[in-house]
């Protein structure tokens, strides 16, 4: 009962600080660009960018807060500021040609204050001074974007996909061989010495603690092997060593599942022990192995400590786009933004953990269901 | 050619092997004499086609990269390298960037030399590595064919070799365990070479921020990581975990309604299924403050924002469900019998739980308590957010103090030279850890497993 208690206090603790992290504040920022130096027929493809850019975009963004808050109105707005003014400058080239009014990013500082009615005393002031200007928006962008410096424009997309890259090196390594290595331990392996020894191994490997993994993986992959550091495919091989005992233990106790009597028949009609298995064991035995494959792709997809220690922990601010370039992982990027001194970064922690615990919520559920079905069908 | 296009060349270059054989084993189906089916043979042919080139492809993948650079250092231009160093490694890493493409300007004209070099060379190993791969495919897929006749025996030969890789497979298992301990050992002694194994395991003095280069051991001396480590792990968290799991897993294998016990015991798999990095944050964010404040109005006046307490407090949350779960499928365990007997004469359930059910599953809850105190020790990410990096010797939970885990990432994480004592010692902490926790898991699994025969 108390062990629910504190279940139910840390997710209410972490939605409280986590819900205000997808949202963001934004004033509202009257922009003239009629003298900028671009012509609007130019603004197409990639060098839409830098035309912009080159013809001192920000420097217009700044002169605008200004004009409209006074001397320190540039700093009030967030570092991203002046691209959310290029990107619908780029959308709507007519911009250029008129006044208007546009919805910009503010600083931590005041965004904090605007959420919560804290801060220090000249940041609330001045917060209530914004007051009409500033509105809530819902932060897409906090789903497309990356690691940054400046907490109102760090996103999670770079670390999720280096998440998602890392979990699929571990599963397609780990379930192929885990499966192999079961079958081989219930169906063919005699009493020995040395499958003993396996199922010693096996098992006191599914209780080594995770951070000895990434020693291993430090040693053996980096350091022997000379793979390039904070990649997914090192990630993905050193969970895939982590997940693999659990993986052989699930689908051990799958087929050991599978009736004797299903056995004995396909025996009996003169089955060799290579097509029992491959023909009717393993089909029968797949609900329960996925589940298991599932149960580890979660676990592996929590896991911290081993990939701090293999350097997936760098300022990353793109994402990956390959196994062997560097990246990050979800909760790699908790724990680096849990170590930040700004405050805006708490909600920001708070809504990835908020990600993280629903990725992980779906894959336990999608295990479940599985397993009802297998039940329901036999 | 790319590694990946390979691997799709090759397997497809196997499914043709395998419906050639498979078309031939037909003809000759027809006469009677014949030991296996079509389509074993099929397998036969694939096998022989994907098992030598796949082998080929992974161990030149690992080694080609540096016979390339041991090709490029050949290279006149090579040698206007400074001999050894960082310049060296730093201008051979942009050469091969820009040979591939993942940087766009050179910095230095050396490297642009080289990066010409880097790609020819890069293009010549390709051609080879396509060809020979290719080759031994085509190869040993003829060869198959050549043996597909009515009195081969296929099936056997087929089902040798799947037999072979699922041996294969299970081995994987003791490798990474041979991995382990060999990398932990070798590390290690590296270290021990360093430092006397007495002053690294009795020394209580640990800063290894201020190493002093001539005697590395005076500032690693680990006693105050393995006290913390204890103290934290087996001490203030099983003083959490123990009687809440017991008391939880014994409300609901023994009081609970069937509906309570069916909302319950998936919540606490949700407990236990939580990332440990979440609770971290939790224990940094939440608990430490609070247990600050309270040390604070206890009179503490040392009380740290990363004490023992607040670290320990929150790991005997996460162990909770484990524990919960080992003592019921102990209970659980214990003949229905004796829970009967014990009611028929006469005693309530109260006086049969304390009296008959827990001495008879004593063994297996101890068991289990083992195998999460060494789930503790072993314990991360909460420590690295919520307790000390400094190690004290103390039994003040309101001070700060470290642990062994905490002390391998944070030596890790820093510069990375694989031979200063600092680094290395984070691999002697591992092996200490590793021979703790493997000492933990053999007892409570011969426990467990004996306390079961005796039931069975």
């Amino acid at each position: 009962m108390i062990a629910l208690a504190c279940l139910a206090f840390l997710v209410a603790t972490i939605a409280v600080d986590g819900v205000t992290g997808f949202v963001r504040t934004t004033v509202a920022l009257p922009v003239d660009l009629t003298h900028l130096p671009v012509d609007a027929r130019t603004l197409t493809g990639r060098s839409a960018n830098l035309a912009l850019t080159g013809a001192g975009l920000e420097r217009s963004v700044d002169a605008a807060a200004t004009r409209a808050f006074g001397s320190d109105g540039p700093t009030l707005l967030g570092d991203g500021a002046w691209l959310t003014v290029r990107d619908a400058v780029r959308r709507h080239p007519d911009l250029l040609a008129r006044p208007f009014v546009i919805h910009v990013p503010v600083t931590s500082a005041i965004d904090i204050a605007y959420k919560h009615g804290t801060g220090s005393g000249p940041v609330l002031a001045r917060m209530q001074q914004l007051k009409p200007a500033l509105d809530s928006e819902f932060d897409r962008d906090f789903f497309t974007s990356s690691d940054a410096t400046d907490p109102t424009r760090a996103g999670i997309w770079g670390a999720l996909k280096g998440s998602l890259l890392t979990i699929a090196v571990t599963l397609l390594l780990a379930t192929p061989i885990g499966v192999a290595a079961a079958v081989y331990l219930e169906e063919f392996a005699r009493p020995s010495r040395w499958t003993g020894l396996i199922e010693v191994s096996i098992n006191n490997l599914a209780a080594v603690p995770s951070i000895i993994f990434g020693l291993l993986g430090l040693a053996l992959f980096l350091g022997t092997l000379g793979m390039p550091r904070s990649a997914p495919l090192v990630g993905g091989l050193t969970l895939a060593l982590m997940t693999l005992p659990v993986i052989v233990i699930t689908a051990r106790g799958a087929i050991r599942q599978v009736p004797p009597s299903l056995r004995e028949a396909a025996m009996g009609v003169g089955a060799s022990p290579v097509q029992l298995v491959f023909h009717h064991v393993l089909p029968l035995a797949a609900p329960g192995i996925l589940t298991g494959a599932i149960i580890g792709g979660a676990r592996a997809l929590g896991e911290t400590a081993p990939l701090l220690l293999i350097g997936m922990r760098a300022f990353i601010a793109a994402a990956p786009d390959g196994l062997t370039r560097p990246a990050t992982a979800l909760p790699v990027q908790i724990f680096l933004w849990s170590d930040q001194v700004d405050g805006g970064f708490v909600e920001n922690t708070s809504a990835a953990i908020i990600v993280l615990l629903l990725l992980l919520l779906v894959l336990n559920g999608g295990a479940v269901y599985w397993r009802a079905r297998a039940e329901r069908r036999s | 050619m790319k590694g990946s296009t390979l691997v799709i060349l090759v397997v497809g270059l196997a499914v043709l092997f395998w419906q050639v054989a498979r078309a031939r084993a037909y003809q000759f189906g027809g006469s009677g004499k014949f030991g296996s089916l079509p389509a074993q043979h099929g397998w036969f042919a694939a096998l022989w086609v994907l098992l030598p080139s796949l082998a080929f492809l992974a161990a030149w993948q690992i080694n080609a990269p540096g016979m390339v650079t041991d090709a490029v250092l050949r290279d006149p231009a090579a040698a206007a390298l400074p001999p050894t160093g960082l310049t060296r490694a730093s201008l051979l890493a942009e050469a091969r960037a820009l040979a591939n493409g993942t940087a766009t300007g050179a910095f230095h004209g050396l490297a642009r030399d080289l990066a010409r070099r880097y790609a020819t060379v890069q293009v010549r190993f390709n051609w080879i590595a396509t060809a020979a791969t290719l080759g031994l495919a085509l190869s040993a897929g003829f060869a198959a064919l050549a043996k597909v006749h009515s009195g081969f025996r296929a099936r056997s030969q087929v089902e040798r070799l799947v037999t072979l890789l699922l041996l294969g497979a299970s081995l994987v298992a003791i490798l990474t365990t041979a991995g382990i301990l060999a990398s932990l050992f070798w590390e290690s002694g590296r270290f021990f070479s360093l430092v006397s194994p007495g002053q690294f395991l009795l020394g209580t003095h640990w800063s290894p921020q201020s190493i002093d280069p001539a005697a590395p051991g005076d500032s690693l001396g680990s006693l105050p990581l393995f006290w913390g480590t204890f103290f934290i792990g087996a001490g203030i968290a099983m003083a959490v975990a123990v009687p809440l799991g017991l008391l939880s897993a014994i409300y609901l294998s023994q009081y609970a309604a069937s509906t309570t016990r069916r909302v319950l015991k998936p919540a606490l798999e949700v407990l236990a299924g939580v990332p440990t990095v979440v609770y971290g944050y939790f224990a940094a964010l939440t608990v430490a403050p609070a247990v600050r404040h309270l040390g604070m109005a206890l009179g503490y006046a040392d009380a740290s924002g990363e004490s023992a307490l607040a670290a320990g407090l929150v790991m005997g949350i996460m162990i909770v469900p484990f524990i919960s779960s080992v003592s019921d499928d102990s209970l659980a365990a214990v003949p229905s019998a004796m829970r009967e007997a014990s009611l028929a004469l006469g005693a309530t359930p109260a006086e049969t739980v304390r009296h008959v059910l827990l001495p008879a599953a004593l063994p297996g809850i101890a068991g289990g308590i083992m195998l999460a105190v060494s789930r503790a020790i072993g314990e991360t990410m909460i420590v690295v957010m919520a307790a000390s990096g400094v190690a004290t010797l103390t039994a003040n939970p309101f001070a700060s103090t470290s642990t062994v885990t905490r002390q391998i990432v944070d030596l890790l994480t820093g510069e990375q030279t694989f031979d200063s004592p600092k680094t290395l010692a984070a691999f002697a902490l591992g092996l200490a850890l590793f021979g703790v926790t493997l000492c933990l898991n053999l007892a409570a699994l011969g426990l467990v497993r004996r306390y079961r025969e005796r039931y069975d």
